[in-house]
């Protein structure tokens, strides 16, 4: 509800198109029912989480489960909703001061662990809509106005016999399309929404005039929210008609590693999220994060050309044809042994930013260490040296096929899987006093839990 | 300002009542300081809001009740008592010795809200505060700011608070701060608007130290109603609303550019609507250039009139589109330049060699 840091005003929620639930709360401002709503919506959500534990594999020492649960969201404000709903809900307790049911606080460690484990670069346990659709289509209007998920699909889908532009303007029209989320439309509020809130609070429970007011309620909220949830549904189909990437189940298996560990722990330990991350932590969690971006770009640009294609506008990776190779020249290594050390030249057209020294691979031999060792800039295209390295079999001379030949199109890219590499973290229980010493696990404490909620 | 430039903002307005800026208003004025449209519409105090409406492009932001019962029920909450709450609140963040606060109310002078009136009365007791040192709260007090050669009235729902011959601008917002932290968009906000505050305040005493660059900014507490103060530092706000205010273009040159018999007369006939027709005035738009940013939608009435008028053009993709395409105005110069069938000219080169490269990459993975 507008002006309410985190009061939640009705959702629609389900896994099944023709069958969404629709919970709302017929007095925002009022604690209790914020209770009841988090309540009903937990019965959704953990029911949803379970149904994702039925199955599961061995993966090295680990039981992983076959499925992991996924959140599509409408808008990123949406997912920042989530977010803050988990963190008013986590901390709740079942006895003392406004008990709640014990589904509540897990509702809230739920969505925590969805709306912490999206920041990940790659995962998808919960994903913004409109993002999701940005990344794989560019329409003809600004990011600010991509944010809102009728104009983009819009642009991406329109209906028949509109074009896509047109289908975006409509589509600002909040009588046609209602605002995805999570803020309500300002005059929906005014003329809408506070004189029906009104007729609810005015009538006595239990009475017709109440009955009334609730139904009048659901139906103009359902109104608001049915034309969003039709566009996410229509945006998922859109989706699913994409050729999924080669390097997407990977990226999933690491959701579902993540989310078993994840469930395996409340299991154990089940303490909630705390409020901010430690010292420790947080630079944990910031490695993690870089390293997964690294990776995260690189393997994309593997699945797909364009995003390759990206990174060779940006000069971070071109594409050319060999036009000399040296293919069995041998070296004195540092240890004074002779080493295979093929060097080839690449004719590019690229606009390639790169400098002598820069690692490089090439996506069809990512087994295979490539150096750039000399430039040469001519007026139309640009000869670039690189020296290889492994991924040549064992004998003297490289086995076939493992030297790219002469005329073969090529493409080299700095961007690859494992070219983020940093000193790995000392164990956190040997954090050196420098740094505070190894710290303390988070407890909650009673203030978390007797935190005024309205 | 001079005489000719009043007549002539006057001639602009037409026969209706000027609109008033305020904080917001100015802040945003400094967020696309280029564009003259706006500078003009605003100087002349026209009614943005209902001149986008009248030519068939309504701003579409409007205020939510409930957004507006809470905030007025939060500042209320927090001013009540004698300002209890906001005395305690103080006392912690800006670690004062306080026991007894005085009050001035300047929301009205006996009875008279004439903006003039509270104004002189606001700067006899701010001044005058000033020279006896008196801990006092001054609650609503009326400023003005000269925005562009244009005095504008700055009605600010603020507490200026006086203690030690210091002033500190105290902000009260309802947006919550949960876990220490708040969304970083409105504390923005709320940064830039104070800073107007502190700037106004500035002026009036002609004195800049006896305004704290730390404003306090009053929100709720997590998912309560509890208030939690916090120092907010705005000095780079300043900096950058000074050197906007001053490279404003001057209303005077501006208006001084525009045909004579220019006008946004919404003067209304019998019926209630403007007598003159939506044409007349979309015609008298277009003798003010604007410079329109995606942004804008979120800040000006004028935005999707502006928009329109700029279909096609690269600046309707954002500010990173424009600026990386420096110099070429519309998608057809860029695309006609990817694919050679343009010739580009000196400011362009850079953009066109980009352009070009990237049509032929792109073109060659997708062929």
């Amino acid at each position: 509800m507008a002006g309410e840091a985190n009061a939640p005003l009705a959702a629609m929620i389900g896994s099944d198109v023709a069958h969404p639930t629709l919970l709302f709360v017929p007095q925002p401002r009022n604690r209790d029912m914020r209770f009841e709503f988090a309540a009903s919506l937990a019965e959704v959500v953990l029911d949803y989480v379970r149904s994702r534990t039925q199955r599961s594999e061995v993966l090295g020492n680990d039981v992983v489960f076959l499925e992991a649960p996924q959140l599509l969201v409408p808008n990123r404000a949406g997912a920042a909703f989530v977010r803050l709903l988990g963190r008013s809900t986590r901390f709740r307790r079942t006895t003392g001061l406004y008990p709640v049911p014990q589904r509540v606080p897990t509702l809230g460690r739920w969505l925590t662990y969805l709306a912490e484990r999206s920041e990940h670069p790659g995962s998808a346990a919960m994903l913004a809509m409109t993002e999701a659709l940005s990344m794989h289509w560019a329409s003809g209007q600004s990011a600010l106005e991509d944010a809102n998920l009728a104009a983009i699909l819009g642009w991406i889908d329109p209906p028949d016999g509109v074009t896509g532009p047109e289908a975006a303007i409509a589509a600002e029209d909040p009588l046609v399309w209602p605002p995805a989320g999570p803020s309500t439309d300002p005059s929906f509020d005014n003329e809408v929404l506070a004189p029906a809130i009104r007729a609810y609070a005015d009538s006595a429970p239990d009475s017709p005039r109440r009955m009334h007011a609730l139904q009048t309620l659901e139906r103009e909220l359902r109104g608001q929210m049915e034309p969003t949830w039709r566009l996410m549904w229509r945006a998922v189909d859109v989706l699913r008609a994409l050729p999924p990437g080669d390097t997407v189940e990977q990226r999933w298996t690491a959701d579902r590693k993540d989310f078993s560990r994840y469930h395996n722990y409340l299991v154990m330990d089940g303490r909630p999220q705390a409020r901010r991350d430690g010292a420790v932590v947080a630079a944990r969690r910031l490695q993690t994060l870089e390293r997964e971006q690294t990776l995260y770009d690189a393997t994309r640009a593997l699945d797909d050309p364009l995003v390759m294609a990206n990174f060779r506008v940006t000069g971070e990776a071109f594409e050319g044809t060999v036009v000399s190779v040296e293919r069995d020249r041998r070296v004195t290594g540092e240890k004074g042994r002779r080493i295979t050390r093929p060097l080839i030249v690449v004719s590019t057209g690229d606009p390639m930013h790169l400098a002598v020294g820069a690692a490089v691979r090439s996506p069809a031999r990512l087994g295979q260490e490539a150096t750039i060792v000399e430039i040469r800039r001519l007026a139309d295209s640009t000869l670039v040296t690189l020296e290889l390295a492994g991924g040549m079999g064992r004998r003297a001379a490289p086995a076939p096929g493992t030297v790219p030949e002469e005329k073969d199109d090529i493409t080299y890219t700095s961007a690859f899987p494992d070219a983020f590499r940093t000193p790995d973290l000392p164990p956190t229980e040997l954090t050196p006093w420098t740094h505070g010493g190894p710290p303390q696990p988070y407890v909650p404490t009673e203030d978390d839990a007797r935190e005024v909620w309205e | 300002m001079d005489n000719d430039t009043s007549e002539r903002l006057r001639r602009l307005r037409g026969a209706v009542p000027a609109k008033r800026h305020n904080a917001r208003t100015v802040a945003a004025l400094t967020g696309n300081p280029g564009c003259a449209r706006r500078a003009v519409l605003d100087a002349a105090g026209v009614d943005k809001e209902q001149l986008a409406r009248h030519v068939g492009f309504p701003a579409k932001f409007g205020q939510s009740q409930f957004a507006i019962t809470r905030g007025n029920a939060f500042e209320a909450q927090v001013k009540a008592n004698a300002f209890a709450e906001l005395i305690r609140l103080l006392r912690e963040t800006l670690e004062l010795e306080l026991n007894e606060v005085g009050q001035t109310d300047l929301e009205e002078v006996g009875g008279n809200t004439s903006q003039e009136m509270r104004h002189i009365r606001s700067r006899q007791k701010l001044t005058g505060a000033a020279a006896d040192g008196e801990s006092t709260f001054f609650d609503h007090p009326l400023l003005t700011l000269d925005v562009g050669g244009n005095t504008v009235y700055l009605e600010p729902d603020l507490v200026a608070f006086h203690h030690n011959g210091k002033f500190h601008v105290v902000e009260i917002k309802s947006f919550a701060v949960i876990d220490d932290q708040a969304d970083g968009g409105k504390v923005a906000a709320a940064a830039t608007q104070s800073a107007v505050y502190v700037l106004a305040l500035r002026r009036l005493l002609g004195d800049d130290d006896a305004v704290s660059d730390e404003v306090v900014l009053v929100c709720p507490k997590d998912f309560s109603n509890q208030p939690v103060a916090t120092k907010v530092d705005v000095r780079k706000q300043l900096i950058v609303l000074q050197h906007q205010l001053s490279r404003l273009s001057r209303i005077e040159k501006l208006v001084g550019e525009l045909p004579p018999a220019l006008t946004f007369d919404l003067a209304a006939g019998d019926d209630g609507k403007p007598t003159r027709s939506a044409a007349a005035l979309t015609a008298a738009l277009a003798e003010v250039e604007a410079r329109y940013a995606p942004d804008c939608l979120a800040k000006c009435e004028m935005a999707f009139f502006c928009r329109k008028e700029a279909s096609g053009c690269t600046a309707t993709l954002g500010i990173n589109v424009r600026e990386e395409l420096g110099g070429v105005e519309t998608v057809a110069e860029a695309l006609g330049l990817a694919d050679g069938s343009l010739i580009a000219s000196d400011s362009q080169a850079e953009a066109a060699a980009m352009l070009r490269t990237t049509a032929e990459i792109y073109g060659s993975v997708t062929a």
